[in-house]
């Protein structure tokens, strides 16, 4: 049963969105249009479906229309052209309160960086779309609350957003699209904000609650091991362009062309695959505050490492090779400071592994994956990322 | 050579006395209202004795900020000012100030949600309140007498004008700060425009609203001061009758009154909206 039936739908944002898809109907490339037309192509010729009950995963690199195509489902974005059919309804053709009335009955939808109400309690939160629908206060309570028991967050119902961790933001994020009953569920890099471990876990239980509610999910990702894991089917898009549609196996085995051979393959790993898939947890750190040489000595040889991070205020600080701490134990320093290298490189979780290659040729030490809050949260090494690249390869 | 002069200020002055003419019977009407009201509001605070009022006042500014400093604060500070014998005058500004502010938020909250909500809205008021906010003070005391009449209707008139602009600005600028992806939230859960105002976009920019009221309450209490040239009564009265007679000490008790009473309210005020950060910022 095709649940969403998307026919040929053009996104153009600028000035002259109809001249700018006769264009490109003729031939013109996307750089000729902006240049000639000031419009920029977000989505053009699209056509796929979704069947009832699948997950289809839409996947492309940042720019590639994903998020566009996915706003276009329940027009937060109007598309400028094309059908898209829900149940056999075009919804293109809806006025405003129709719309409404649509997308109360029929979608929901999960954020990348969750987009939770501050100012209400996750219960409101949950309840926020049941409150849209007008439920009786009783009703409306006793529905959240069952959407926050299965994302596992009994006991949190009163906090606010701002009190919970990022995966249990998700999970309200999740439970408020879950407690709305809408059969559609549409989700934007849902898990993308969140750290490894916890996507991963994320991912997981979105996989067993669909065997339950049996949704139909259109969920976005530029992570090709999250589309590969979840998705039924995948939407692979380039340039705004739909490349490629089919199962993971069909993709990995049969690509359609260059660029999804190449997406998928080993010869551009090192574009696709980030510090943050081939990083490893840092063994052991030294705290500025409280380890002198001695001790920071001893942790290295503990854990069979030539040299160590030091955190300074939960920030990194610097490095401290196992050298230097000798040294300054000989001239009898009490602290690191000294010692502690402060001018260090650092990458973050989505730098690309050609981008690190060159930095741990050139480096004494390994590469430190820090975040937006400069904590280091896992190392790069040589092996770690030679381990990452061959085992992408072999798949 | 004689140069053409263009005659702005006697537009200006036709217009006016064009409105005046057949406008003036409703606005005197009213102003026969509002003068009423503050008779009304300031025979209240006048009616118990002076210290039952400071006591009042005094834990109602502590149960609003939950601060015992600004409690005791308030305590001392209005004692002070009974006891320089400015307690009538300062009730009257207060009423004075409590009844420009309210009309001031009536009026701007509403102006504020249009501005954001609507970009037409936006470019014809932008200038408008650029002006309003560049003009000087006692420009606005001047149309004031026709319409409204010597005294505190005239005042509060003036007063509203000139502190409106903050309230208007900053509602507007915190809706329009309200996050892109709470906004989307909102569309795609299926909400109407008023749902979405109010259930999100007019709670998240609470915060910044407030600011905007308290700006709004400072403006007020500076041009209710101003306001004394045209027959407002208060401290400001207090203040102009001391210029005029050049008695130093008394315009400098009245000007201490006038600072109690807007750190009183800025304090008081600023607390309340503080409260409501803690709740609204996110990680």
């Amino acid at each position: 049963m095709e649940k969403i039936v998307v026919e040929d739908v053009y996104k153009v944002f600028g000035p002259s969105p109809k001249q700018a898809i006769e264009m490109l109907k003729k031939g013109h490339s996307k750089a000729e249009i902006l240049e000639k037309t000031k419009n920029t192509v977000g989505v053009a010729e699209a056509s796929f479906s979704v069947k009832e009950g699948e997950i289809l995963v839409v996947m492309g690199l940042s720019g590639s229309g994903k998020s566009t195509l996915v706003r276009c489902l329940n027009r937060l974005i109007d598309p400028t052209a094309g059908k898209i059919l829900v149940d056999g309804i075009d919804i293109t053709g809806l006025d405003a309160e129709k719309l409404r009335r649509f997308r109360l009955d029929h979608l929901s939808m999960v954020f990348q960086n969750f987009a939770l109400f501050p100012h209400r309690t996750v219960m409101d939160n949950v309840a926020y779309g049941l409150e849209i629908k007008q439920v009786a206060v009783a009703k409306r309570r006793e529905r959240a609350m069952e959407a926050i028991v299965q994302v596992g967050l009994k006991g949190n119902e009163d906090s606010y957003p701002s009190q919970l961790s990022g995966g249990m933001q998700q999970r309200v994020g999740l439970a408020r699209a879950l407690a709305l009953d809408a059969d559609i569920m549409l989700m934007d890099e849902a898990f993308s904000a969140l750290d490894p471990l916890i996507r991963s876990d994320m991912q997981d239980e979105l996989l067993q609650l669909q065997e339950k509610v049996q949704k139909t999910i259109v969920f976005i990702s530029h992570d090709l091991d999250e589309a590969l894991k979840i998705g039924d089917r995948i939407v692979l898009m380039k340039d705004g362009y739909i490349v490629q549609t089919g199962t993971a196996e069909e993709i990995l085995t049969n690509p359609a062309n260059e660029y999804v051979a190449k997406f998928v393959q080993d010869v551009d790993m090192a574009k696709v695959i980030t510090a943050e898939s081939v990083m490893l947890k840092p063994k052991e750190m030294a705290y500025y505050e409280t380890d002198g040489p001695k001790s920071a000595l001893r942790k290295m040889k503990h854990s069979h490492i030539s040299g160590i991070f030091v955190r300074k205020d939960k920030k990194l600080m610097g490095y401290v090779s196992a050298d230097d701490a000798a040294e300054a134990i000989k001239r009898g320093d009490n602290t690191l400071e000294k010692v502690v290298k402060t001018d260090i490189e650092t990458v973050n979780f989505d730098t690309p592994a050609v981008e690190i290659i060159p930095l741990l040729a050139r480096l004494p030490y390994p590469i430190p994956v820090v975040d937006e809050g400069n904590r280091l949260r896992g190392v790069v090494i040589k092996g770690s990322l030679l381990a990452g690249l061959a085992e992408r390869g072999t798949e | 050579m004689e140069m053409y002069r263009i005659p702005v200020g006697r537009v200006v002055e036709t217009i006016i006395n064009f409105l005046v003419e057949n406008f003036a019977f409703a606005t005197r009407g009213f102003a026969a209202l509002t003068s009423t009201g503050i008779e009304w509001i300031v025979s209240a605070l006048m009616y118990p004795p002076p210290i039952v009022v400071i006591l009042i006042f005094t834990g109602l500014a502590w149960f609003l900020s939950k601060s015992w400093k600004i409690g005791l604060f308030t305590l001392l500070g209005l004692l002070l000012i009974w006891n320089m014998q400015l307690w009538g005058p300062t009730m009257s500004t207060l009423a004075l100030i409590l009844v420009s502010t309210l009309i001031a938020v009536g009026i701007g909250i509403p102006i504020g949600i249009a501005a954001a909500l609507s970009d037409i809205a936006y470019k014809i008021i932008t200038p408008i309140l650029d002006v309003m906010q560049t003009m000087p003070a006692f420009v606005y005391l001047i149309p004031a007498i026709p319409f409204f009449g010597l005294g505190a209707v005239g005042a509060i008139f003036s007063t509203v004008v000139f502190s409106v602009p903050p309230c208007i600005r900053l509602t507007c600028l915190g809706i329009k700060q309200v996050p892109k992806e709470l906004i989307e939230a909102a569309d795609a859960f299926g909400s109407s425009k008023w749902q979405k105002l109010f259930k999100v976009q007019l709670p998240i920019a609470k915060t910044t609203i407030l600011a905007g009221i308290n700006q709004t309450i400072m403006l007020a209490l500076s041009m209710v001061v101003i306001a004394a040239m045209i027959g407002a009564r208060g401290l400001g009265g207090e203040v102009w009758r001391a210029i005029q007679r050049l008695e130093m000490g008394r315009g400098f008790e009245a000007g201490i009154g006038i600072v109690i009473v807007a750190i009183i309210l800025d304090r008081v005020m600023q607390a309340y909206g503080g409260k409501g950060q803690q709740q609204t910022q996110q990680e």
